[in-house]
């Protein structure tokens, strides 16, 4: 039994070693029987672990998580015992630009930011590229999931949640639509100051003028009744209903104030902030508002040169002491450095956090917080087989060895065009082949 | 405190101008004897301090003598001045009056401005030395009563605009055409570092601001020695005649101060220093350069902190600047400084700030001398200003008290033999007055305030009557009054003169009846609540309200921590030698590490358990942009520009990097020119002065980058040499083969006779070339900026064909391909972790490049380049053994030994043994892992980092800020 359960493990490795690509590693096939892995410790992604693990998913689902390696029905099943290795949820990654965005300083390769203040009807989802060059190096780090933002304007448009794995973006989508993305204007700017040279903090003075435009968007929103027939007014609908959320951005806590505030004043039923750099300061509101947290900024220098050093640091633990929930998000700027979610939750598990509660806000927390928790965030029995084995603790970049990832039950390759050039220059100076 | 009441200034015209001998009056001869005796007053001769019961002695706007006694003289118009001081007339040094008001910066972006402006001037359009003042100057009436209502007499009035902006010239602030007003033509040379109104894009940054400077001075000495002029360049030729004169240098801050002192040491030239109101903050470093200053007396605005979401925008240096700035004058006085005041900045709060400063310790003579005896002998001109002894100029302050009392007045202002009556002493005649007018009586209280007299008709209780209006104008003789009682149908309209006790005259009712009217005193007016005591005067004994903290920054403190011998016993100890990892002690006496073994025997040194931790090497970042005020020069090539020139010791991110375990970096400068500048390496002890950051004899590096930043590609409209990448190797050709001939031209020089010598000009020292030779020489490394292989490539074999190498590719993100050309060239590389996909020439970046290029031997470095990753390059070394599987000791060199090694300091820093220095930092946990946390961090044994006193620091930041807020906000109530 144990022997035939090494010799699949190695099938397995062996199917995500091709040869030679040069093009994004191809789709995954559909799970053609079932699977349980044994010898797992099974992060589940709620906070809890289970070592010595065993965990079964057929069609792509997951049928069982428990530390029974002898059930009856895994006679049925291809074993794969990971011999001590770890399983986590695959992480799930909120408000990104990945397959909208491929080289950030070529406008030609950017779908990001759309003319005008409201676009609330347009859809990322349509632009997104599952050809992207950028998305096996996510999921290499283990990030499976991931929700697609626009970005720019006022209201930035629809963000649809996508599987990091299918043949186009149809086949991709976990969950449509479900985001709506505002901007809420800033009171002050920072501007450079042409006589001294020096940036200073300035009123903008299109703030009133700005925030008019989404009282007036709202207004006209909550009381549409489809005639005259209005795309944005039709888009924003579903966040009257509970149907989609919205999605804040806003850092400074006074900007928090007043977006919240109007959305709730609205009748908005799910409410979400992204970013959340001041968020302590406004703890109580979004406590009392039940406002969630995609706090974007876990690498990034404190907000201001006299705050602590490790300020951005310990914002997700106190948030999650305060009894916000809370996800961690791969930071809104350089989206190549995205794929190292993980090891921002590794970052504020040094700074409060217990570990597995870290890994919840990768996991499970960001799934609930994007709306696919039914899916996906967490190792339970119908949810997604969407999971990954690492030989070690995958939120310290030194133990992270991300083995194999399924997403719904498919076992996803891998080995893209990065570690495609390590092969080809490894093998040219060591003159032996590479073992991965 | 309270504010003058400056009047229109009533001009007494006691004397005529001074008589211009070229010029036809226009009517006949008027020439007098203009002899004026100021008697009985109290007069402050500098050096001798104030001679009661003296009387000045003017004759044709000059001083004749002081003399004791109160007798008027033959000869003389005797003014009696009993119970007034009289000061000698005050100077400002720091002025643009009567000249052009100076152009704007010019906006940024678009097509680089290449060239200079067309005309007969120096090849860079910020050289300003052919301006001179005098011919632009045009005196100004209206400026002039400005100045002359703060006091001043004189001033020294410059363009300022340019980083040398010509010759100022010194003029008197009377009613004199410009012919009698200027008393030197030229009386000093002006210099700074902004580049002014010049639209051209060279310099773009404060070390090109200093190496323009510097190279000004060279091709000034070479254009000098040539009898012939080789060409016609006026700002030269402008320069060149200036600077016998004094110099005087324009700074915005403490910073730029020490680092114009540098220049003028390498020039032989001293430099008065016109600093800003941060001085005190680095008193004794500024001291120590010898330079006088010109200090402007102008104090930051409370900052906003009402609210507390705004009040955390504002910095602790602001905060703490906010309460120190009162404090500057004295600081640099108690430093033994000699500085002249400026009103510059302060403009009508000069007075009360200045008298603030007095209060706050400044001394009352060194207050004066700023205003008098300094300026007169920075600019020479001792003899005319700045005193009243026979001969000088006849320029006089005249107050009602002691100068600096709080409620003494300035009455008359006297330039050259002319008064100015700055107060006409009409608001004396405050008081309660009654009005007598036709048939009515009224009561009335007349005030005076903001320059004005202000009348209010009185109720039954003494209140102003709301429902009432009154108009009044009071001048010396006459006076007008338009008031409208509660009941009345219109207004009563009169018209007067000044009697004893009050006003009276004639008027008009609203219905137009005539009438008489008196208006006679009765009493004085209700005392106003009498302010709070406002805070007791200080002296110069006293303490200040807080110490001045090094640096002036939050996490500064008012003492360093010290040097400390230490041991720290059974960690985990990362050697980088040939020991390896193990558990070990570690002794460091001296700054150094002094012994690594079993039960070190430690000689009284602190003890320190490690048991558990983890003690690594000091993280050494190769290339950092950190505490630098400025990161790009834009020409082509700037290997002249310094980036020690431009270190700011006070960036709080050199205490964050700290925090991550790092001791030491490689300042670099940017990538937007193909040769960058040259490099600063530091170590981070934060608290010093820039100066005492730099690393003691280091190898001198400069930055050299490649690419897409080089070839300006995301500026569509840039037209800057070079676009291409075959431009930029024509770029490094260039620049080597033309320091090659220059030092043939030197050679060639430096081979004749020394008769031959004479008969031949020098060759122009040129700063870039020098700095292109020393690469050629193998006397100054290069850290090479680049991205993809074809240009990795074509560096190396450029620099052999020049005979020296690329000592280290910085970003290097094509690395891997020609890693083995790398190795045999001998060039290491320091690169990122896993950045790419941020623009073109990094599609093909990918995160195993650190491991291959080691696995081709080449030495690998990991840096950050960003403030932000600088603080976890632990983490950066971490993720080498998830790419790369790169063993943990070989990580953790990538971020210690190896870039020790390539900046040539790893025979003394980057490992652990005996002799090294003391850089160190204890780990709580594995120093790879995400979930690692410096405990400490020593450089050259001192514990920069402790995470016991961050904890003290965060507290004291947190109780400043409070107590500095708390007192913002009383003082507003």
């Amino acid at each position: 039994m144990r022997t035939r359960i090494r010799v699949m493990l190695f099938a397995a490795l062996c199917l995500s070693i091709p040869l030679s690509q040069a093009i994004v590693p191809k789709p995954a096939e559909e799970q053609s029987e079932p699977i349980a892995i044994i010898g797992a410790v099974i992060h589940v992604g709620d906070g809890s672990v289970i070592t010595d693990g065993v965990m079964a998913f057929d069609e792509g689902v997951i049928t069982y998580v428990g530390t029974d390696a002898n059930r009856p029905d895994f006679f049925s099943h291809q074993l794969i015992d990971v011999q001590g290795a770890h399983v986590y949820p695959g992480f799930v990654l909120p408000n990104s630009t990945l397959g909208l965005s491929e080289i950030a300083n070529l406008r030609a390769t950017n779908d990001v930011v759309e003319e005008g203040d409201i676009n609330a009807s347009i859809r990322s989802a349509i632009a997104y590229n599952t050809d992207s060059e950028l998305i096996p190096t996510f999921r290499f780090n283990g990030i499976l999931t991931a929700q697609i933002a626009p970005q720019g304007g006022l209201i930035s448009g629809r963000s649809s949640v996508m599987n990091l794995d299918g043949w186009n973006w149809e086949d991709a989508l976990l969950a449509e639509n479900g985001g709506m993305h505002m901007h809420w204007p800033s009171r002050t700017r920072r501007e450079r100051n042409d006589i001294t040279g020096q940036f200073e903090t300035v009123d903008n003075e299109d703030y009133a003028h700005q925030t008019q435009l989404l009282h007036s968007l709202f207004q006209n929103a909550v009381s549409y009744t489809g005639t005259p027939l209005n795309l944005n007014l039709q888009a924003m609908a579903p966040l009257f209903t509970g149907d989609a959320k919205l999605f804040i951005h806003a850092n400074d806590a006074r900007t928090i104030v007043s977006s919240v505030q109007f959305a709730s004043s609205y009748g908005v039923q799910e409410i979400v902030l992204v970013g959340g750099r001041d968020a302590m300061k406004v703890k109580d509101l979004l406590l009392s508002e039940s406002v969630a947290v995609v706090y974007e900024s876990v690498h990034s220098l404190p907000g201001r040169e006299w705050y602590d050093v490790d300020e951005p640091y310990k914002v997700p633990f106190q948030l999650h002491e305060a009894g916000i929930l809370v996800g961690i998000g791969g930071g809104e700027t350089a989206l190549d450095s995205q794929r190292n979610l993980p090891f921002f939750a590794g970052t504020a598990a040094a700074y409060g956090l217990d570990r597995e509660t870290a890994l919840a806000m990768v996991t499970q927390h960001n799934a609930e917080i994007l709306g696919v928790d039914d899916q996906v965030g967490t190792l339970e029995v119908g949810k997604n087989a969407t999971f990954f084995v690492s030989v070690g603790d995958a939120l310290d970049m030194r133990t992270s060895q991300v083995q194999e990832a399924f997403v719904q039950g498919r076992l996803i390759d891998l080995f893209g065009t990065q570690q495609e050039l390590y092969q080809r220059y490894y093998e040219r100076y060591s003159n032996q082949p590479l073992e991965q | 405190m309270r504010f003058f009441i400056c009047w229109l200034a009533t001009m007494l015209m006691v004397s005529p101008v001074f008589a211009q001998e070229t010029a036809t009056p226009n009517g006949i001869a008027d020439n007098r004897r203009n002899a004026i005796a100021l008697t009985g007053a109290t007069v402050y001769l500098p050096g001798q301090g104030y001679q009661e019961d003296a009387t000045v002695l003017v004759r044709d706007g000059v001083v004749v003598n002081v003399v004791a006694g109160t007798d008027a003289r033959d000869g003389y118009f005797a003014i009696d001045m009993a119970g007034k001081y009289v000061y000698p007339g005050f100077i400002d040094l720091y002025s643009g009056y009567g000249l052009p008001t100076p152009g704007r910066p010019v906006q940024r972006g678009g097509a680089e401005v290449v060239r200079s402006g067309n005309q007969a001037y120096n090849a860079n359009d910020a050289i300003r030395s052919h301006y001179r003042a005098v011919e632009n100057f045009t005196p100004d009436a209206d400026s002039s009563e400005t100045l002359r209502d703060l006091g001043f007499s004189s001033v020294l009035s410059h363009h300022a605009d340019g980083i040398a902006r010509g010759t100022s010239t010194l003029v008197t602030l009377g009613n004199h055409n410009a012919n009698e007003a200027v008393v030197i033509a030229d009386a000093a040379a002006h210099y700074s570092l902004d580049k002014g109104s010049s639209s051209q894009t060279v310099p773009v940054s404060l070390m090109g601001s200093v190496a323009l400077l510097r190279q000004t001075y060279l091709d000034a000495q070479w254009f000098a020695a040539h009898e012939q002029r080789p060409f016609v360049d006026e700002s030269l030729e402008g320069w060149i005649r200036a600077q016998s004169l004094p110099q005087i240098m324009e700074v915005d801050n403490w910073h730029q101060a020490l680092t114009v002192d540098g220049v003028a040491q390498e020039f032989d030239t001293d430099y008065v220093i016109r600093v800003g109101t941060d001085a005190y903050q680095q008193a004794e470093k500024l001291a120590a350069t010898g330079a006088r200053l010109i200090v402007p007396v102008n104090y930051p605005d409370a900052p906003d902190v009402a609210d507390p979401f705004i009040a955390d925008e504002v910095s602790f240096s602001d905060l703490k600047h906010w309460e120190l700035a009162p404090y500057n004058l004295r600081l640099l006085s108690e430093a033994g400084i000699e500085f002249a005041l400026t009103s510059a900045g302060a403009g009508a709060d000069f007075w009360d700030n200045l008298r603030q400063a007095v209060a706050n310790g400044l001394p009352h003579d060194d207050a004066i001398a700023g205003l008098t005896t300094v300026p007169a002998r920075i600019l020479g001109v001792s003899d005319r200003l700045g005193q009243l002894d026979a001969g000088a100029l006849a320029n006089m302050v005249v107050t009602s008290g002691p100068l600096f009392d709080d409620d003494t007045v300035l009455l008359e202002n006297w330039v050259r033999g002319e008064r100015f009556v700055l107060n006409t002493g009409l608001d004396e005649r405050r008081g309660q007055y009654s009005l007598m007018a036709g048939n009515r009586q009224l009561a009335v209280a007349l005030d005076f305030a903001d320059g004005g007299a202000k009348l209010s008709l009185l109720d039954g209780n003494a209140e102003p009557d709301a429902d009432a209006s009154v108009d009044a104008s009071i001048g010396n003789d006459l006076i007008s009054l338009t008031f409208t009682a509660a009941s009345d149908t219109g207004p009563t309209r009169l018209s007067g003169w000044s009697v004893d006790n009050g006003w009276q005259g004639t008027g008009q009712t609203a219905a137009g009846e005539p009438i008489d009217w008196r208006l006679t005193y009765t009493g004085p007016l209700v005392a106003p609540e009498p302010e709070p005591d406002s805070a007791p005067v200080t002296s110069a004994t006293d303490a200040l309200p807080s110490p001045v903290l090094y640096p002036f920054s939050a996490y500064g403190s008012e003492s360093l921590p010290a040097q400390q011998d230490v041991v720290i016993r059974n960690a985990t100890v990362w050697t980088n030698e040939d020991m390896g990892i193990l558990v070990t002690d570690v002794l460091v006496r001296d700054g150094r590490i002094a012994a690594v073994g079993d039960n070190l025997s430690a000689g009284g040194a602190v003890e320190v358990d490690g048991t558990g931790k983890h003690l690594t090497p000091g993280i050494i970042d190769e290339h950092t942009h950190i505490a630098l005020f400025s990161i790009n020069e834009i020409a082509t090539n700037s290997s002249m520009v310094r980036m020690q020139d431009v270190v700011n010791s006070e960036d709080v991110n050199i205490y964050r990097n700290l925090a991550g375990g790092v001791v030491a970096a490689q300042q670099l400068h940017g990538s937007s020119n193909p040769i960058g500048g040259q490099s600063s390496i530091i170590k981070l002890r934060w608290g010093m002065a820039p100066e005492e950051l730099q690393l003691d004899d280091a190898p001198k590096f400069i930055k050299f980058a490649l690419g897409e930043n080089v070839k300006r590609s995301t500026n569509p409209a840039s037209i800057r040499y070079p676009q291409t990448r075959m431009g930029v190797e024509q770029v490094y050709v260039n620049a080597f083969s033309q320091a090659q001939q220059y030092e043939q031209r030197w050679n060639a020089y430096n081979a004749l006779s020394n008769a031959q010598r004479r008969d031949t000009v020098m060759p122009r020292r040129d700063l870039v070339h020098e700095t292109m030779l020393e690469v050629l020489k193998g006397e100054r490394y290069v850290t090479n900026h680049s991205y993809v292989q074809s240009e990795i490539n074509m560096m190396m074999t450029m620099a052999e064909s020049f005979g020296f190498n690329i000592n280290t590719f910085t970003h290097i993100l094509e690395g891997y391909k020609v890693a083995d050309k790398m190795a045999a060239h001998g060039a290491g590389g320091s690169t990122f972790s896993d950045w790419w996909a941020f623009k073109w020439e990094v599609r093909y970046a990918i995160p195993y490049n650190a491991a291959l290029m080691q696995l081709a031997g080449v030495v690998v470095a990991l840096n950050s380049d960003d403030a932000e990753m600088s603080r976890r390059l632990n983490q950066e070394a971490g993720k080498m053994v998830k790419y790369g599987n790169v063993s943990e000791s070989d990580a953790l060199k990538m971020i210690t030994l190896n870039p020790a090694k390539l900046l040539h300091l790893d025979d003394r820093m980057g490992s652990i043994r005996e002799g090294k220095d003391a850089d160190l930092v204890l780990w709580d946990e594995h120093p790879l892992s995400v979930y690692a946390q410096a405990q400490t961090t020593w450089v050259d044994g001192v514990p920069y980092f402790d995470r016991a006193r961050d904890q003290q620091l965060r507290q004291y930041i947190a109780d400043e800020r409070a107590r500095l807020i708390a007192a913002i906000i009383s003082e507003e109530e």
